[in-house]
């Protein structure tokens, strides 16, 4: 919102400092969540509207028509969902509870007195941040060999577990950010004021900087969980068998009738859709909640 | 541990010298303290009087000279600043209180963390202190809930709850309304009388008068003059003590 000078403006050239009408800038991070959470609640049912509104559309001149695709879609729901869509989810938890602890890691050395270990930590953070992450995927997926043997014993690694391994790591170095962000949030009369007190520099950082900033770091956190989930179809070129690679089977198995497109990929947008949809919503509330107030 | 006797200065600032980059903010200032004395600091903004009671617990660090607590030399390479602290207290214009802690807590915190005290005993004394500083009632309330004149009272209560040596105030009042100066000039009169030894960079003349043994004014980087208050205010003989105090008085 501007804020409006209640009076006309005088328009004498002057050289003293003006003040002029200003913008407030929105926060700059959960920029996607905000995107996301200011599309109004109807928008799930717009995303579904192709289902309903495909068949009429459009006449399929082969003897296979729109009903029958939705008829197919029907049937495969049930296992999209548990199979598929179940599996997103679980590859997004498990790539954010390690992307997360790796994060905090990766924060607190960024913060580091000791040289050598802010610095690698920085170098990391910017290096998995600005790499896209299917190139970091594909990365993972070859460079990592198929099995271990530890002991004598093979342990072989399934690809959802490298994909998980690749996709956390772009989670990591945002995390690393938000925890540097939100601990040099904390205004330095924190640090003096405990340093007075003669706490040492880990307490100060445990016992009064972290719990001070940790509720800041909340909404940005659900932000990356939401992004993270709509990235996980990345998965599919890993050969993962997550929703898209079972909507792909599936329309094979359907013998590959081009009806049936719409239907199943506009089945899995719904599914990211509805998920990710009241994440966004909550952070922009907490977002609100814990701001830091000047 | 050197040898330290309470016959010597328990604070000790032998020709220090303080820069900020290529800005000299002290430029050779030596004052000494004795144990249960209260000492002012007056002089204009800027002339360097938070900078030298920042020195005294190590939150800066010098360029020159010496500073020496309880015979600890502050200069020493491999000086405890931990030890040191334990030993030095002190009060911040913007209170500081940390604000996820409730009063009380606030108070114990440094005793059960840096001292490992007991937790009753801990508990007993921050309520002895919460009543020193005349807030018994608002253990409980959080910084956000109490006034700046009761948020300074806290802050003199932590720092009281590590029984230290040295007190030092950074300009304590500054930032208060004038209605709640009173009860925080009050609590650390109170101090003062205790035999607390108090070193003060203050605004209040009146207050720095009435509680002072000995005030020192500063400008530009060094003490300019220094005095018993008696004399100080009444024959100062430095013309800028003199500007200073006509504009003040």
């Amino acid at each position: 919102m501007a804020i409006r000078p209640s009076h006309p403006i005088q328009k004498t050239p002057t050289d003293l400092p003006v003040l002029k009408p200003f913008q407030v800038a929105p926060p700059a991070f959960a920029s996607a969540s905000h995107w996301l959470a200011n599309l109004p609640p109807y928008t799930s049912i717009l995303l579904f509207l192709p289902l309903l509104i495909w068949p009429f559309a459009s006449h399929a001149a082969g003897e296979f028509t729109m009903l029958n695709a939705f008829e197919a879609l029907l049937t495969w729901i049930p296992f999209l969902f548990a199979s598929g869509f179940l599996f997103n989810v679980l590859i997004s938890l498990f790539s954010m509870l390690f992307g997360t602890l790796a994060g905090a890691v990766l924060g607190l050395g960024q913060i580091s007195k000791i040289g050598p270990i802010r610095r690698a930590s920085w170098f990391f953070t910017q290096l998995f941040r600005n790499s896209p992450w299917l190139v970091i995927l594909f990365i993972v997926l070859l460079a990592l060999p198929f099995e271990f043997v530890i002991f004598g014993v093979i342990i072989t690694v399934p690809d959802w577990m490298k994909a998980v391994f690749g996709l956390s790591l772009p989670i990591m170095a945002n995390i690393s950010e938000i925890v540097r962000g939100a601990v040099l949030s904390v205004p330095t009369a924190q640090w003096e004021a405990a340093e007075s007190l003669a706490f040492s520099r880990q307490q100060i950082l445990w016992r009064i900087i972290l719990p001070q900033c940790f509720k800041r770091m909340i909404p940005p956190w659900m932000n990356w969980y939401a992004i993270l989930t709509m990235a996980t179809p990345l998965c599919s070129l890993l050969g993962v068998e997550e929703i898209i690679t079972l909507s792909r089977q599936a329309m094979e198995a359907e013998n590959n009738h081009p009806e049936l497109l719409v239907p199943f990929y506009s089945f899995a947008l719904g599914m990211f859709f509805l998920y990710c949809y009241p994440i966004a919503r909550l952070t922009i509330r907490l977002e609100r909640k814990y701001a830091v107030k000047l | 541990m050197v040898s330290w006797t309470e016959k010597d200065p328990i604070v000790s600032i032998k020709d220090v010298h303080k820069s900020f980059g290529a800005l000299e903010v002290l430029k050779g200032v030596s004052l000494d303290v004795m144990k249960g004395e209260v000492i002012c600091i007056i002089g204009p903004s800027g002339s360097g009087k938070s900078t030298l009671i920042r020195c005294i617990n190590a939150l800066n660090d010098i360029q020159g000279g010496s500073i020496h607590v309880r015979g600890i030399d502050l200069t020493d390479p491999h000086l405890n600043k931990l030890e040191l602290r334990k030993k030095v207290g002190m009060v911040f214009q913007q209170y500081n209180l940390f604000p996820h802690k409730t009063a009380i807590e606030n108070v114990m915190m440094a005793p059960l963390l840096v001292l490992k005290e007991n937790e009753d005993e801990v508990r007993a004394r921050a309520r002895d202190l919460m009543k020193k500083v005349r807030l018994e009632e608002k253990e409980n309330a959080y910084p956000g809930e109490l006034s700046g004149g009761q948020q300074q009272r806290v802050a003199i209560a932590r720092s009281l709850a590590m029984s230290p040596d040295v007190m030092l105030f950074d300009e304590v009042t500054a930032a208060l309304d004038p209605e709640t100066v009173k009860e925080v000039l009050v609590t650390i009169k109170d101090l003062a009388q205790d035999g607390m030894t108090c070193i003060l960079v203050t605004h209040e003349m009146g207050f720095a008068r009435e509680i002072a043994d000995h005030i020192y004014f500063t400008d530009n980087g060094v003490i300019v003059e220094h005095g018993p208050p008696e004399t100080f205010f009444t024959s100062a003989k430095d013309p800028r003590t003199k500007e200073f105090l006509s504009q003040i008085l």
